[in-house]
């Protein structure tokens, strides 16, 4: 495995050269990162100003007075916090079944024999290969008939069930040696003893990113819950954010102060985990 | 004797691997179940849907109608009449021009044409400039990486918000010199861009950690030798990295190109196909048909024309990996 580490190398003593050559990488690198934020600060800066400020000519980056108060108006015109708590409900649940059922699927795929894992596992590949827009239409008239349109249950089956995480799982259990699992199976451990002893001890670093994708990709999706919710009581944070904006649509600086608590809570999770995440792409190559 | 034990031990083998599938099955039940109702059974619903006229009622109301969806979609009557009044090319242009499929698959190409290699640029030039030593290189990358995690909704619409009349792109712009003020997912070209901009902001950061992974495989000793051969920078990099970045960069242009084909949040949050149907993609079209027309046939065959799309460049992977994999 190629570890990632953005550590910087070793260099001799700097020439004149190579100083001009490093004060255009940071210029470089100043100037990539004015790119990637801008976004986030004209957001955060819009969210604190009045509706007729957002859009004033010249326009001002840091605004004239602090209005924080519109952070405490969105609560009162938009039930932010039953969205908070459907998504958090959606991407905890999905998060955890997914984890849970595709490493133990992954552990037959990976380290028991038995007839027809070649074909399973095939019909697993196969499925990774189609998008999920090509089949969405289906799978929602059979959610439909089984009574489980416009409830978050329906999110959270569609999601927990992906050929991705058991992919994921299996080929890092493919790394651990099987010698591991014979000898634990001679000391008389059974195979539920084996992967809950063995297995998901040396899988950390597998289940950290697979949990970190998943809770992203539950947090952020937005065509799962457009089609499936419809309801203000079931609408998770993104749909509930767009139905927001529909309906205040000149009310910038609200607009704003509402996408910037949406990103809050990803934001944290990706910074306390976002060790992880980089590095399992970085390993596996995947996308979430 | 040696019968009696052969054939004791093959009654034994028989026993073994029944209990040891019947293990494998209980491990996979809890997942293979779930995944069967909800992924499995809809695709192979996905191709019989196309097949028939539904409008979403109770299921005897679906109707068997062969080809008519795909004709329907294809507008092949009209563009076979197109064709045979003034020709081939003529034909062609009605299609790509006046068909929403055609127009669908037009617009979708292009963003992808566009957006791949621009990303691919931008992810390159991130992690080249982060391999470098540079002082806090752990947190700018999460700096750049951020905008991957960041939910779709909330960047679109603050994006839309900054590419508006007198938003801060804009005025940047003109006081580069540039005349354009308008509302950029308003204007028939400029909304195009508009999305192209996001996708490669957005993604850049992801395949640069690809990429810089990549890097730390190159050996050093390549740049060695190229320094003491007399190349310079720019030649080290068209010669050494590049060639040794290849199977990254087929890996990630596949990964982004499916991506591509399945664009559909960005459309839908800044501009929702428009203005017109300048930025309708494949996947709008399909939800547009499902959703919100409720055409469940046509819907499907248009689903199967991504479907196609997204198999074809599966294919190309498959069938050149080992050749960009091993060079």
């Amino acid at each position: 495995m190629t570890a990632i580490s953005a550590k910087p190398r070793q260099h001799a003593p700097m020439k004149p050269g190579r100083v001009i050559g490093r004060t255009i990488l940071y210029l470089v690198l100043i100037l990539l990162t004015v790119f990637t934020l801008i976004p986030f600060f004209w957001m955060l800066s819009a969210s604190l100003k009045l509706d007729r400020e957002v859009f004033s000519f010249p326009m001002r980056w840091i605004p004239e007075t602090f209005h924080w108060e519109n952070y405490s108006l969105i609560w009162t015109k938009v039930p932010m916090l039953t969205y908070f708590k459907n998504t958090a409900i959606i991407a905890i649940a999905v998060t955890f079944i997914q984890t849970l059922t595709s490493s133990f699927a992954a552990y037959a795929f990976a380290k028991l024999n038995f007839r027809g894992r070649n074909f399973l596992f095939l019909a697993y590949i196969g499925t990774i290969a189609v998008p999920w827009q090509a089949y969405m239409l289906p799978q929602f008239v059979l959610m439909r008939s089984m009574g489980l349109y416009d409830r978050l249950l329906a999110m959270i089956v569609l999601q927990s069930f992906s050929a991705f995480g058991v992919f994921l799982m299996r080929q890092f259990y493919q790394g651990i040696p099987t010698d591991l699992c014979e000898a634990a199976r001679i000391d008389g451990l059974s195979e539920y003893g084996i992967w809950l002893r063995i297995m998901l001890p040396l899988s950390k670093a597998a289940i950290a990113t697979l949990v970190i994708f998943t809770f992203i990709g539950t947090w952020n999706d937005y065509m799962g819950p457009m089609i499936y919710l419809t309801r203000d009581v079931n609408k998770t944070i993104q749909v509930g954010l767009r139905r927001f904006i529909q309906e205040n649509s000149s009310d910038y600086h609200l607009i704003m102060a509402a996408s910037v608590t949406s990103l809050v809570p990803v934001t944290i999770v990706f910074l306390a985990l976002q060790r992880y995440f980089i590095e399992g792409i970085a390993t596996s190559g995947l996308k979430g | 004797m040696t019968q009696v034990s052969a054939d004791r031990r093959k009654f034994r083998m028989g026993r073994l691997e029944r209990k040891n599938t019947l293990i494998a099955y209980t491990f996979l039940a809890p997942n293979f179940i779930g995944f069967a109702v909800f992924t499995l059974i809809p695709v192979v619903l996905s191709i019989v849907m196309s097949f028939t006229e539904w409008k979403g009622g109770d299921l005897t109301s679906m109707q068997w109608v062969g080809l008519n969806n795909y004709a329907e979609i294809f507008k092949t009557a009209k563009v076979g009449t197109e064709m045979a009044n003034k020709g081939f090319f003529a034909g062609l242009s009605y299609f790509f021009n006046k068909v929403d499929l055609g127009i669908s698959l037009k617009n979708t190409i292009f963003y992808t044409v566009v957006t791949v290699p621009l990303t691919l640029v931008c992810s390159i030039a991130l992690a080249m400039v982060l391999n470098h030593a540079v002082k806090g290189a752990v947190a700018f990358r999460a700096v750049f990486f951020f905008p991957y995690v960041a939910s779709m909704v909330a960047i679109c619409v603050c994006w839309n918000f900054m590419l508006m009349k007198n938003g801060p792109v804009n005025q940047i712009l003109m006081a580069f010199g540039s005349k354009f003020n308008k509302s950029w997912t308003a204007d028939s070209t400029m909304a195009m861009w508009a999305i192209i901009l996001v996708s490669v902001w957005r993604s850049m950061g992801y395949y640069m950690v690809i990429y810089l992974a990549a890097l730390q495989g190159v050996p050093r000793e390549l740049y060695e030798a190229a320094t003491v051969d007399g190349a310079n920078k720019w030649q080290q990099f068209t010669h050494v990295t590049l060639p040794q970045l290849r199977p990254t960069t087929f890996f990630a242009s596949i990964m982004l190109i499916i991506g591509c084909f399945k664009i559909y949040d960005t459309v839908a949050i800044m501009t929702n196909g428009g203005p017109g149907r300048a930025t309708k993609m494949l996947v709008l079209y399909i939800y547009n048909e499902a959703f919100v027309n409720f055409n469940y046939g046509l819907a499907s065959a248009i689903a199967m024309v991504l479907l196609v799309l997204v198999l074809l460049v599966t294919i190309v992977q498959f069938s050149m990996e080992d050749k960009y994999a091993n060079s």
